[in-house]
C-alpha cells in the first residue's frame, strides 16, 4: 500500500496557485504559510512514502501511478504517469525537505521585498517542477519539469528585474537551458523511434535486448542526453549560466544550486543508468566533462571575491564530481554526493545569504573579515558546511565525495588519472572554502563605511533552518558508511534496484589497504589545501597579492574566468546577431522583397511606356500610321 | 437540398450576413448599438457552432453536418458543405476568435465603425466558407470574397503605410489564387477526360489517378496559393506589412485564421488530390519550411517593432506546421494541425497584448518601452504566460503541438527534424529578448510611467485565450482525438492512391500530353473559361 503519489508535487502546485493568484490580498505571513506549508506537507508525505517503500522487499520496491493521459497520437502516447522507486524516493525527500527548509528561511531573508507573494508562488513552483521531474515515469513528464524548473529559475534570478543585469542572468539560464534542452529532446526522438515508447522502466528493461553494446544509436542517445544534463547541471561548456544565477535572491541560489534545478542532469543521468552502461564512449565522455569541470570550476573560484560567485563556482565543481561518478559507472555514489551536496551547499548559500543580511548586502568579502564573533551562528553552522565541503573525516561530504574519488580509480571504467584530477580539486575546493571563511569571519575588519554599525545577526527564522541544515551536513554521510570502514553503505545498497551496474570485464581487485591509502591520501591533499589558506589569509595576509603580482597572467585568466562569457560573446553571440541583422537587411528587405516591389515597379513601367500608345490624341495616332505606312511600303518596295 | 438534419454549417456561415443587415439598418452615428449587435452575432454564432465539436462522431473520417445541392448541374458545380475532424477545428477557432477580436475593437476602431464592423461580419462569412465548401467553385468563391473585407480592413482602418500594405496583401494573394483557378479548370476538365463527369465535387474529384507529370503541375499551382497564404519563405514579405498597418483586430484575425487557410489547403487539396506531387515535393517543402523556421527566427529577432517581431515569428511557427504536415505521418500531422489552432490561440493573443499596449502608449517600437511590469503588473502575467505559450513551454499549448512535430518529422527524417529543432532555442532567444526589453528593467521613458493596466473588458477577452494555453497544454486529448479518424484517413488515402499510382506508372510508361486532355474541350467547345 503506497497511497497516492501525485500528491507530493501537488501541495506546492496548489500553493503556487494560491499565492500566485490571491498573494495580492493575502499578508505576508498568510503568504508563507501556504508556501511552507505546502513544500512540508510534501516532506512528510515523502517521509510516509520512503518508509513504506523501505518496508517492502528490495526487489519490489517500486510503483507507478497514472493521473492522466496527457496525450496520445497514433503510435505515440504520454500519460502523466509517476513513478515511485528507490532512486525518486531518495530525490523527493532531498527536494521537499531542503526546499522546506529554504522556505522557512526565505520568510525572514524576504520579509522587507515588495514583491513577497510572488517570490513565495514562484518558489512552490519550483519546487513542484523538480518533484514532477523526479517522479515523472517517463521523458516526457520528466520533460515537464525539466523546463519547468528553467522556466522558474529564469523566474527567480530574473525576480529583481528592474536590474538590468538580473534579467540578462534571468534570459541567459533560459536560453542556455534551452541549448540543453535541444540535445535532450533529440534524444527523447531518437529513444522513441529505437523503443516505441518513453517509458523509462521500459526502456530501462529493453536496452539490452534492443541496443548493442558500444553500439552508434546507443551511444548517440546517451551523448544526447547528456547534452541535456550538461546544459541543466551546469557542465562544460555550458555551465556559463549558474555563476549569474547568483543575480536572484539568496534562498533561490539555495534552491538552484542545493536542492533543485542543477541535481536534474545528474538525477536524469542516473536515471538513464540503464543506456549509459551500454554506451562506454558516452560514459568516458561524461568522466572527462565530470572531471574537467570538477577542476576548471575550481580553479575560478580561487580567485573570486564575490562570496555568492565563490560558492557557485564551487556547484559547478562539486557537479563534476557527481558526473565523474556517473561516467565510472558509480551512479549511486554520484547520487549519494547529489544528497550530500544538497544538505552542505544549501546550507553555505544561506550562510552566506545571512551574512549579506548582516553586512547590507555586501558581497564583496575583500569587505568583509571578522564576523566571527559578530555573527556567531552563522559562522559555525558554515564552518560546518565547509569542512563538510572540504570532505573532512566525520562529515558526510567525505562520505560522498571519497567514494567518488575510490570509484574513479577502482571501478573498471575509472582510471589514475581521473582520481588524480579529482583530488587536485578536493585539495582546491578546501583551499578557496577555506579562504572564504578567513576572508569573511576572520582577520581584521574591512567595512565599507557605515556598515558596521547595523552589522547584527539574524533573526531564528534564518538561523534555525542553518542549524537544521548544519546537523544534516554532519549526519547525513551516515546512510553511506564504506565498508571499508567498517559500514554496510546502506545509501547504495538502497539504490541499486533503481540503478544499472556496469558490466564488468574481468573485475579488477583492489586491496582494503590501497582504499585506506587513497583515502588517506586525498584527507591529506584536503588538509593541504586548509593549511594553505591559513597560511595566505590568516598567517601571512599580503602574501595572495604578492602571488597575484607575481603570476599575473595566470591569475588575470583565472580571475576573468579563463574569459569564456567574452569568449561566447565574440564567438557566438555577437557575430549571430551581426548575421541576423544583415539576414533581415539585405536578404529580406532588398533581396526578397526588393525583388517583389521591382516585379511591381517593372509592371507600372511598363504600363507607363505603354500609355504613350494610347493617348488619345488623333494627331499621335495619325503620326503612327503614316510611320507604319511609310516602312511597310518602303519595305515593299525595297523588297 | 440534401442535409443531414439541421443545416448548420450554412446558419454559421450565413449569419455574419444577418448581423450585416441589422447593422445596415442602424445610423452610422449610434456606434454602441453597431458594435453591440456586431458582437452579439459573433458570441450567437460561437455559441451555434460548439455542437460542431460536442457532437462530432470522431468514429468516423467522413464528413459530417453535410449539405448538398445541386447548384448549377449543367456545369457540375454543387453547394457542398461538409466538415471532418480538421475543418471543425479550424471553424471552431474561426468562431472563438471573431467576437474576441471584434470585442477587441471597442477602444481601438472609434471612425467609421460601421463600416468596420460589416466588414468584419463579412470577413467571418468568408473565412468559415472556406473551411466548409467541399466544391471547389465554392471553395474558391469564398476564398476571394474573404480577401476585401481584409482589404478594407487594412485600407480604411489600418496605420501609416496602409495603402501599400493592403495593396500588397491582395495582389500577393491574387497572383497565387489566379494559378490556383487556373489548376481547379484543368483538374475539371482532366476529370472529364478520365470519368466523362463534369464535377467541382471534391470527393468525386480525386476518385481517379492522375498522370505523374500533370500532378506535379497541378501540385505547384495550389501550392503557391496555398504557399503564399500561409506564408513559406520566400513568399512572405506581404506578412510583415499586412501585420504592421492591420488595426489589432485585423492582424488577429490575420494571424490566427486567414494564414492557416493555406495549411489547411495544403491538407484538403494539395495531399489527397496530388499524393505523388507530395512526396515529390516533400523534400522541397521540407527544406522551405525549415528555412522559414531558422530565418523566421533570426529575423525575429532584429525587429524594432514588437508588431513585426510576432510576424516574422509566424514565419517560424508556420514553418512547423508545414514541416508537421509534410513529415505525412500521424505525429507530424497531429502535431501540425494542433499548432494550427495553438498558433491561431498564442499568436492572436500576442497581437492582441501589443495592441493594448498600442492604444496606450500610440508607438510600437521596442525601444519605447521598459520597465512595464511594474507599471501595468497584469498585463505583464498575461504577456509572459503567452509568451511561454509561444515559446513552447511544456504545459502550454505550444509544446505539444511542436513536440508532435518534431517527433514526427524526426521518424521522417532525423537531419530535418535535428535542424527544425534550433528553432526552439531560437523562439527563446527573440522572444525573451523582447519581453525583457518591453517589459523588464527600469522605467525610462517618461510617458511610461501612467500606463494603466488592463480593464475589465480586456480581461475578459484575454481569459479564454489564456486558460486555452493551458487546457490544451495539460489535456490536449479532445482535440486529437476528433482529428484522429480524419488525419488516419487523409493518410490512408496519400499512400494509397500513391502506391496505385507508382505500379500504374510503371505498367504504361504512357505519358499523357496536356494537349491531349484540353482539346476534347475546345473541341466541344461548350464551356468558356
Amino acid at each position: 500500500m503506497y497511497g497516492p503519489l501525485w500528491i507530493v508535487p501537488f501541495f506546492p502546485l496548489v500553493g503556487f496557485l494560491l499565492n500566485g493568484l490571491f498573494g495580492k490580498w493575502f499578508d505576508r505571513v498568510t503568504v508563507s504559510v501556504i508556501a511552507c506549508t505546502s513544500v512540508g506537507l510534501s516532506f512528510l508525505w515523502s517521509v510516509v512514502l520512503f518508509f513504506r517503500l523501505s518496508a517492502l522487499p528490495p526487489e519490489s520496491r517500486f510503483y507507478v501511478e497514472k493521473v492522466f493521459d496527457w496525450f496520445v497520437s497514433g503510435n505515440f502516447s504520454a500519460p502523466m504517469e509517476f513513478y515511485l522507486d528507490p532512486l525518486s524516493a531518495v530525490m523527493i525527500l532531498t527536494v521537499s525537505g531542503v526546499g522546506f527548509l529554504i522556505h522557512v528561511y526565505s520568510h525572514g531573508y524576504m520579509s522587507h521585498d515588495e514583491s513577497y507573494a510572488r517570490y513565495f508562488s514562484f518558489l512552490n513552483l519550483f519546487t513542484f517542477a523538480m518533484l514532477v521531474l523526479v517522479l515523472g515515469s517517463n521523458l516526457l513528464v520528466l520533460f515537464i519539469g525539466w523546463e519547468g524548473v528553467g522556466l522558474c529559475s529564469y523566474l527567480l534570478i530574473g525576480f529583481w528585474f528592474t536590474k538590468k543585469s538580473a534579467s540578462d542572468a534571468g534570459k541567459k539560464a533560459f536560453i542556455v537551458n534551452r541549448v540543453g534542452d535541444f540535445g535532450f529532446l533529440l534524444g527523447t526522438f531518437l529513444i522513441f523511434v529505437t523503443f516505441g515508447t518513453l517509458n523509462i522502466q521500459e526502456i530501462s528493461t529493453a536496452a539490452p535486448n534492443v541496443l548493442m553494446y558500444g553500439g552508434a544509436i546507443v551511444t548517440t542517445i546517451t551523448l544526447l542526453l547528456f547534452v541535456g544534463a550538461t546544459g541543466k547541471s551546469a557542465q562544460i561548456p555550458l555551465y556559463i549560466w549558474l555563476p549569474d544565477a547568483m543575480e536572484g535572491p539568496t534562498p533561490v541560489s539555495a534552491l538552484i544550486h542545493a536542492a533543485t534545478m542543477v541535481t536534474a542532469g545528474v538525477y536524469m543521468v542516473a536515471r538513464m543508468s540503464a543506456l549509459y552502461v551500454l554506451a562506454p564512449v558516452s560514459m568516458t565522455v561524461v568522466a572527462v566533462i565530470g572531471a574537467a569541470t570538477a577542476i576548471f570550476a575550481a580553479t575560478i573560484a580561487i580567485t573570486q571575491f564575490d562570496i555568492k560567485r565563490v560558492l557557485a563556482y564551487s556547484t559547478i565543481s562539486q557537479l563534476g564530481y557527481m558526473f565523474l561518478a556517473c561516467g565510472v559507472g558509480a551512479f549511486s555514489a554520484g547520487i549519494f554526493h547529489l544528497m550530500t551536496h544538497a544538505f552542505f551547499k544549501a546550507l553555505l548559500f544561506m550562510c552566506a545569504g545571512s551574512v549579506m543580511h548582516a553586512m547590507s548586502n555586501e558581497q564583496d568579502m575583500r569587505y568583509m573579515g571578522d564576523l566571527r564573533k559578530r555573527t556567531p551562528k552563522t559562522f559555525y553552522t558554515m564552518l560546518i558546511g565547509t569542512l563538510a565541503i572540504a570532505g573532512i573525516p566525520g562529515l558526510s561530504g567525505f562520505f560522498s565525495k571519497d567514494e567518488i574519488l575510490w570509484e574513479s580509480f577502482a571501478s573498471p571504467a575509472g582510471g589514475v588519472g581521473f582520481w588524480v584530477v579529482g583530488a587536485v580539486a578536493a585539495g582546491i575546493t578546501a583551499f578557496y572554502m577555506f579562504r572564504l571563511i578567513f576572508m569573511t569571519f576572520f582577520g581584521q575588519p574591512r567595512y565599507k563605511h557605515g556598515v558596521e554599525k547595523h552589522i547584527h545577526e539574524s533573526p531564528n527564522v534564518m538561523t534555525y533552518p542553518l542549524i537544521a541544515l548544519a546537523i544534516l551536513a554532519i549526519i547525513g554521510g551516515y546512510v553511506g558508511i564504506p565498508h571499508v570502514l567498517g559500514g554496510h553503505n546502506n545509501f547504495g545498497e538502497f539504490l541499486k534496484p533503481s540503478i544499472a551496474h556496469l558490466a564488468s570485464h574481468g573485475e579488477a581487485h583492489h586491496s582494503t589497504t590501497e582504499e585506506l591509502l587513497l583515502m588517506g591520501a586525498s584527507v591529506a591533499i584536503a588538509l593541504l589545501g586548509i593549511v594553505a589558506a591559513f597560511r595566505m589569509y590568516i598567517a601571512n595576509p599580503k602574501l595572495p597579492v604578492v602571488i597575484a603580482d607575481n603570476f599575473k597572467k595566470v591569475y588575470n585568466l583565472l580571475y576573468n574566468k579563463y574569459y569564456v562569457d567574452e569568449i561566447y560573446y565574440f564567438i557566438i553571440v555577437k557575430p549571430f546577431v551581426r548575421f541576423s541583422q544583415l539576414l533581415y537587411d539585405v536578404a529580406d528587405r532588398i533581396f526578397i522583397d526588393g525583388s517583389i516591389n521591382l516585379l511591381a515597379y517593372f509592371t507600372g513601367w511598363t504600363g507607363e511606356v505603354i500609355k504613350w500608345f494610347q493617348t488619345g490624341y488623333v494627331r499621335n495616332y495619325i503620326v503612327t500610321f503614316v510611320f507604319g505606312l511609310v516602312i511597310i511600303v518602303g519595305y515593299m518596295l525595297l523588297k | 437540398m440534401y442535409s443531414e438534419g439541421f443545416p448548420i454549417l450554412s446558419l454559421i456561415t450565413y449569419l455574419p450576413l444577418l448581423g450585416v443587415l441589422l447593422i445596415l439598418l442602424i445610423d452610422k452615428e449610434n456606434i454602441g448599438t453597431i458594435r453591440m449587435v456586431a458582437l452579439l452575432i459573433a458570441v450567437l454564432n460561437f455559441i451555434i457552432s460548439l455542437p460542431l465539436f460536442f457532437l462530432h462522431d470522431v468514429s468516423t473520417h467522413h464528413f459530417q453536418f453535410v449539405e448538398m445541392l445541386n447548384w448549377i448541374p449543367a456545369l457540375g458545380v454543387s453547394y457542398y458543405f461538409g466538415i471532418d475532424g480538421i475543418s471543425m477545428l479550424m471553424v471552431i477557432l474561426t468562431t472563438f476568435l471573431t467576437p474576441l477580436a471584434i470585442w477587441s475593437s471597442f477602444s481601438a476602431i472609434t471612425e467609421r465603425v460601421k463600416g468596420y464592423m460589416i466588414s468584419f461580419l463579412l470577413l467571418e462569412t468568408g473565412m468559415l466558407g472556406v473551411f466548409v465548401s467541399l466544391d471547389l467553385v465554392l471553395f474558391f468563391i469564398f476564398w476571394e470574397a474573404m480577401l476585401f473585407p481584409m482589404y478594407f480592413i487594412i485600407g480604411i482602418w489600418g496605420g501609416p503605410r496602409r495603402i501599400y500594405a493592403t495593396v500588397k496583401f491582395v495582389l500577393f494573394t491574387m497572383a497565387g489564387s489566379a494559378l490556383m483557378l487556373v489548376a481547379i479548370l484543368f483538374l475539371y476538365f482532366l476529370n472529364y477526360y478520365y470519368t466523362g463527369v463534369y464535377t467541382f465535387n471534391l470527393q468525386e474529384l480525386g476518385n481517379f489517378p492522375i498522370a505523374p507529370n500533370i500532378q506535379l503541375w497541378l501540385f505547384a499551382a495550389f501550392a503557391l496559393a496555398f504557399a503564399i497564404k500561409v506564408p513559406m519563405f520566400p513568399f512572405h514579405t506581404w506578412l510583415p506589412d499586412a501585420h504592421v498597418e492591420a488595426p489589432t483586430a485585423g492582424s488577429v484575425i490575420l494571424a490566427a485564421v486567414l494564414l492557416k487557410m493555406g495549411t489547411y489547403g495544403f491538407l484538403r487539396f494539395c495531399l489527397p488530390l496530388f499524393p505523388h506531387a507530395v512526396y515529390e515535393f516533400m523534400p522541397a517543402i521540407s527544406i522551405l519550411a525549415i528555412i522559414g523556421i531558422i530565418y523566421g527566427a533570426m529575423v525575429a529577432m532584429v525587429q524594432k517593432d514588437v508588431k513585426s517581431l510576432v510576424a516574422y515569428s509566424s514565419v517560424s511557427h508556420l514553418g512547423f506546421v508545414m514541416l508537421g504536415i509534410f513529415a505525412l505521418n500521424v505525429q507530424g500531422l497531429e502535431g501540425g494541425i494542433l499548432q494550427m489552432i495553438n498558433h491561431g490561440i498564442s499568436t492572436g493573443a500576442l497581437f492582441l497584448l501589443v495592441g493594448m499596449l498600442y492604444e496606450r502608449r500610440h508607438t510600437r517600437l521596442i525601444a519605447d518601452f521598459g520597465g512595464l511590469s511594474k507599471v501595468v503588473p497584469v498585463f505583464a502575467v498575461a504577456f509572459m504566460i503567452i509568451t511561454l505559450s509561444s515559446i513552447g513551454l511544456p504545459g502550454t499549448n505550444g509544446f505539444v503541438g511542436e513536440f508532435l512535430i518534431l517527433l514526427g518529422t524526426f521518424k521522417t527524417n532525423a537531419t530535418y527534424a535535428v535542424l527544425a529543432a534550433t528553432g526552439v532555442i531560437l523562439a527563446a532567444i527573440y522572444m525573451l529578448w523582447m519581453f525583457q526589453r518591453v517589459m523588464f528593467g527600469e522605467v525610462t521613458k517618461e510617458e511610461n510611467k501612467k500606463l494603466t493596466d488592463l480593464n475589465l473588458r480586456e480581461k475578459l477577452i484575454l481569459l479564454p485565450l489564456i486558460l486555452l494555453v493551458f487546457y490544451i497544454g495539460f489535456y490536449p486529448k479532445p482535440l486529437l482525438v476528433r482529428m484522429e479518424a480524419s488525419v488516419e484517413h487523409l493518410l490512408d488515402t496519400v499512400n494509397k492512391k500513391y502506391r496505385v499510382e507508382s505500379i500504374e506508372q510503371n505498367n504504361q510508361d504512357k505519358k499523357i500530353t496536356i494537349a491531349e486532355i484540353v482539346n476534347p474541350e475546345k473541341n466541344e467547345g461548350t464551356h468558356d473559361e
